[in-house]
């Protein structure tokens, strides 16, 4: 087996255990576009574990690449990347999250809401891909 | 215990970030390469997926609903019905992941990893957060 599927498939593994212990000790799911937009609300009791797990998922890209090397290639231009933000941001907040809280948590409690909002976004996303290969973008 | 709280929930986002790392998912290269069904195909992300549900699914299930170890409640979604917000709010998510090949968590984890297009795309991200919060007011 290809060994990028092998780290993909232990990648996802821990992915699947945070979002286990975050749920097992605290009672959250785990979604990233929720525990993100909800900083920029007037801020509540919860702000502070919101900012601990960003800062932990900005503090791991930090540390892994102190020890390992990481090759990260943005093919995308700025524009594209702002229009894309914009879209990505204000499409989490109106269809209540991302591929973490309804691709992973969602899912794994069998809620129909994250079933049929993965097969959406999945489909569109798909489907941009395609659009982008046809205009050669 | 108020602190214990927030210990958990940095080593939970610092265990996804290394995930997220491990499994290439940081990469936007490998998530349009699944996205791309009609052209190069990489089925990574289905690996990813199927890794992360497996241990989500049946974490789920061992610790089950009675109560989380440092609360008195599980905080889940309230809402069952498959709404207009839900469809609209995916399709537009979706739009945008296909065109960077970016969403929330890779991205965010870009930024720890000193990438300019990763702090550019946030930047937006954020964004594009405010004005649907103004919409749709749900805190």
């Amino acid at each position: 087996m290809n060994i990028s599927y092998v780290d993909g498939l232990i990648g996802g593994m821990l992915i699947g255990g945070a979002a286990i212990i975050l749920y097992w000790f605290n009672g959250r799911v785990m979604g990233v576009s929720g525990i993100t937009s909800k900083l920029l609300a007037k801020p509540d009791k919860d702000l502070w574990w919101r900012l601990a797990f960003v800062f932990g998922l900005v503090f791991g890209g930090i540390i892994y690449q102190m020890r390992f090397p990481v090759a990260v290639v943005v093919n995308a231009s700025e524009i594209c990347l702002i229009i894309a933000g914009l879209l990505v941001g204000f499409g989490t907040v109106i269809g209540n999250g991302c591929t973490s809280g309804h691709g992973i948590c969602g899912i794994a409690r069998l809620s129909k809401r994250s079933i049929v909002a993965t097969i959406v976004f999945i489909g569109t996303g798909i489907l941009t891909v395609w659009v982008k290969r046809i205009l050669g973008v | 215990m108020f602190n214990m709280y927030l210990l958990v929930s940095f080593i939970s986002g610092l265990m996804m970030s290394i995930g997220l790392i491990i499994s290439g998912m940081i990469n936007p290269k490998k998530v349009i390469g699944f996205l791309d069904m009609f052209g190069s195909f990489d089925p990574t992300l289905a690996f990813v997926m199927a890794g992360a549900l497996g241990v989500a699914f049946i974490g789920y299930r061992i610790v089950g609903s009675s109560k989380p170890l440092l609360c008195e409640c599980f905080d889940l979604p309230k809402k069952n019905k498959i709404d207009i917000p839900l469809i609209v709010g995916a399709a537009i998510f979706g739009i945008g992941w296909g065109m960077a090949g970016f969403c929330p968590g890779p991205a965010i984890v870009g930024v720890g990893l000193g990438l300019p297009k990763a702090v550019v795309f946030v930047g937006a991200m954020l964004t594009g957060m405010f004005p649907a919060k103004r919409i749709f007011m749900r805190s």
